[in-house]
């Protein structure tokens, strides 16, 4: 499959801190790839720098073999990078299906004149998007809320939602931040099969920040571990599993700590 | 007709049955029909109030697509307004009347010259509104919320400085007078319908559901590939360009018109309308509309000498302003979300309430 999405050497720089530090990430068609590290390790940065949210640095991004570095946010949704938020945005006080709806606006091919008059493609789009979006919560499980209030449905419905709002955007690489978080094993394990069936059936690439190991080892091809913002390991789930950095990173054995320890004592 | 406990619907199914079509324009028949009515029959001040009516209505629903309906937080009515009254105005003056009124300096060539009629007046002052907007909206919207309340303001203050400055085009403060009262129900009336279905048209289109998404969360919106600055742009344009219309119909129906006419109250009316009526309910605004502009006259007879149930009253001047001020803060204090909240109006609400409410009735 052909490389998608392109990350070299990207860095941010926070005030005077380092949030990300010579990132580098590939992401291929039809690939799942896990981004994960402690809490603060820059995981949210990165996404937010690849869809661009936050200016990066220095380093470069490349989307299906094209510099989209410093493009605007709605330019680089619509060239097909989608993606979800970690502290869930909804239009919360619109209808489940309008949410989903709204993301397919890059697709109309009709005018506001041709919506005021009624026109033959304007009622062509809109029953090619509703239609769409029944589709998408139908695949989703979230068709009998079509007419909720979208704030009103329980949080997992929510993530679930954005997913599917991602989705109708008919992107080529989705981006996840904390898919599972809040989810139960039952329901996580649920949604490893529901990814696993989605890069299969729409062959897109996915990328994905979780802090739930089982699942980010049981889905992903492969996976990257950054800490403090620097990049710690790379590569597949086994070999990430037992790199010693990782373990480092994550259990917090690193000489500063122990020392402080001992200090403190 | 649309209670709290109704089951969620806003956008949803909003497929136009052929029975809502017939019912919509068999009640357009009757609107008309009734200003027919009026036209013969009612004394020129009620027409004269039946016609600031429709023109509230009009900058209502239009302002209601900006503030209510995409959450942007603007003050500029007064200038669209301004910017209507006058290009209209311009145009519909004869050669002789601007020839005689602009004693300071000659007006400039060849705005003197040319006039054209009332139809093409208006839809050129809703052009050159439409496109005032545009300009506007670049620097504008690089803030957001009060900051951009405060820009939006100043824009209204500016074009009032350039109203009364730039002498050889408005006259500066002496104003615009003489012009012909071409505003009557028809123009009036055909304008609001006209502005309604079409402002109603868009929101329930692609276009409206975007704004809708800016409103909601501006970050979301984008990252569903909406360029919030372009929808927000397209906005202003098409809420300025009825603006414009309004401001044209209205400098043809009071016929003289100064600087002075456009202060900030004019724009403080409009919030309160769509406030009241409920931010983001074009229903709301238009029964808001209504309800304001009739009742600001309705409530001078509290300032008139009068006789209550055998109590001599003498009528206190600014009355009416105390009892206004009143209303709306039992308004803002029971029913926060104004009038209609966010719901609209459909012709199922209505009927499903008749249902309710007449158990006999089977509609
Ligand atoms: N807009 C911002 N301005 C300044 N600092 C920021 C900003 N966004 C993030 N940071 C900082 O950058 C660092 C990385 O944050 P980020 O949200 O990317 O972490 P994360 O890996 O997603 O963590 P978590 O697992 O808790 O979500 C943190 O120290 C955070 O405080
Ligand atoms: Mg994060």
């Amino acid at each position: 499959m052909a490389l998608l999405l392109d990350v070299r050497n990207l860095s941010v720089l926070f005030g005077g801190v380092l949030a990300l530090n010579k990132l580098s990430l590939e992401i291929a068609g039809g690939e799942i790839i896990g981004l994960i590290g402690p809490n603060g390790a820059g995981k949210t940065t990165a996404f937010n720098v690849v869809t661009g949210r936050i200016k990066r640095s220095s380093g470069s991004i490349f989307f299906c073999g094209r510099d989209i570095t410093g493009w605007s946010p709605s330019r680089i949704a619509r060239n097909g990078i989608a993606r979800t938020f970690q502290n869930i945005k909804l239009y919360e006080d619109l209808s489940v299906i309008e949410n989903v709806m709204i993301a397919a606006h890059s697709s109309i091919s009709y005018s506001f004149l041709e919506a005021i008059l009624g026109l033959g493609r304007f009622s062509r789009d809109e029953s090619r998007i509703r239609s769409k979006a029944f589709e998408l919560l139908e695949l989703m499980n979230l068709k009998e809320l079509a007419a909720e209030r979208a704030s009103s449905l329980p949080y997992g419905s929510q993530r679930k939602l954005e997913i599917a709002r991602a989705l109708a955007l008919e992107p080529k690489l989705l981006l996840l931040d904390e898919p599972v978080a809040g989810m139960n094993p039952t329901e996580t394990r649920e949604f490893a099969d529901f990814i696993l069936r989605l890069r299969d059936s729409l062959s897109i690439g996915i990328g994905l920040i979780d802090h739930d190991m089982s699942f980010v080892m049981g889905v992903c091809d492969r996976i990257r571990v950054i800490d403090h913002g620097v990049p710690i390991a790379w590569g597949i789930p086994t070999q990430v599993r037992n790199n010693k950095d990782v373990i480092a990173a994550y259990l917090g054995t690193d000489f500063g700590v122990v020392t402080g320890d001992h200090a403190a004592n | 007709m649309l209670g709290p406990n109704r089951k969620f619907t806003e956008g949803l199914f909003k497929v136009t049955t052929h029975r809502d079509r017939t019912l919509t324009v068999f009640s357009v028949i009757i609107l008309l029909a009734f200003l027919f009515y009026a036209d013969r029959n009612f004394d020129s001040y009620t027409v004269r109030i039946l016609e600031n009516i429709a023109i509230f209505i009009t900058l209502a629903v239009s302002y209601n697509l900006i503030n209510g309906v995409m959450g942007q937080f603007s003050l500029a009515p007064n200038a669209f307004l301004a910017i209507g009254a006058y290009t209209s105005a311009i145009f519909t003056l004869s050669q002789e009347e601007k020839l005689r009124s602009f004693i300071i300096e000659p007006m400039l060539w060849p705005l003197s010259v040319i006039s054209f009629p009332f139809a093409i007046s208006l839809l050129l002052a809703g052009i050159a509104t439409a496109l005032v907007a545009v300009m506007m909206a670049t620097p504008v919207f690089r803030v957001r919320g009060d900051y951009l309340a405060i820009v939006t303001l100043g824009f209204g203050e500016v074009i009032q400085v350039l109203a009364n400055n730039f002498l050889s085009i408005t006259n500066g403060s002496l104003g615009l007078k003489g012009l012909y009262p071409y505003t009557n129900l028809w123009w009036a009336w055909g304008v609001c319908i006209f502005t309604i279905f079409c402002t109603v048209r868009l929101i329930n289109s692609s276009y409206g559901r975007a704004m809708k998404a800016v409103r909601e969360d501006e970050i979301a919106a984008e990252a569903m590939g909406i360029n919030a600055l372009r929808i927000k742009t397209f906005a202003f344009a098409f809420s300025a360009f009825f603006q414009g219309v309004a401001g044209g119909l209205l400098a043809h129906l009071i016929t003289t018109i100064s600087p002075s006419l456009f202060t900030f109250m004019f724009t403080f009316n409009l919030l309160i309308i769509v406030v009241i009526g409920g931010l983001g309910s074009t229903t709301g605004s238009v029964i808001a509309a209504v309800l304001i502009t009739w009742g600001n006259e309705a409530l001078r007879v509290f300032e008139e000498p009068s006789n209550f149930f055998g109590f001599q009253y003498e009528g206190i001047p600014g009355m009416r302003m105390i009892l206004f001020s009143v209303i709306l803060i039992l308004v803002m204090l029971f029913a926060r979300t104004g009038i209609m909240g966010r719901s609209e109006f459909t012709w199922e609400g209505l009927l499903q309430w008749f249902r309710r409410k007449i158990p006999a009735l089977k509609v």
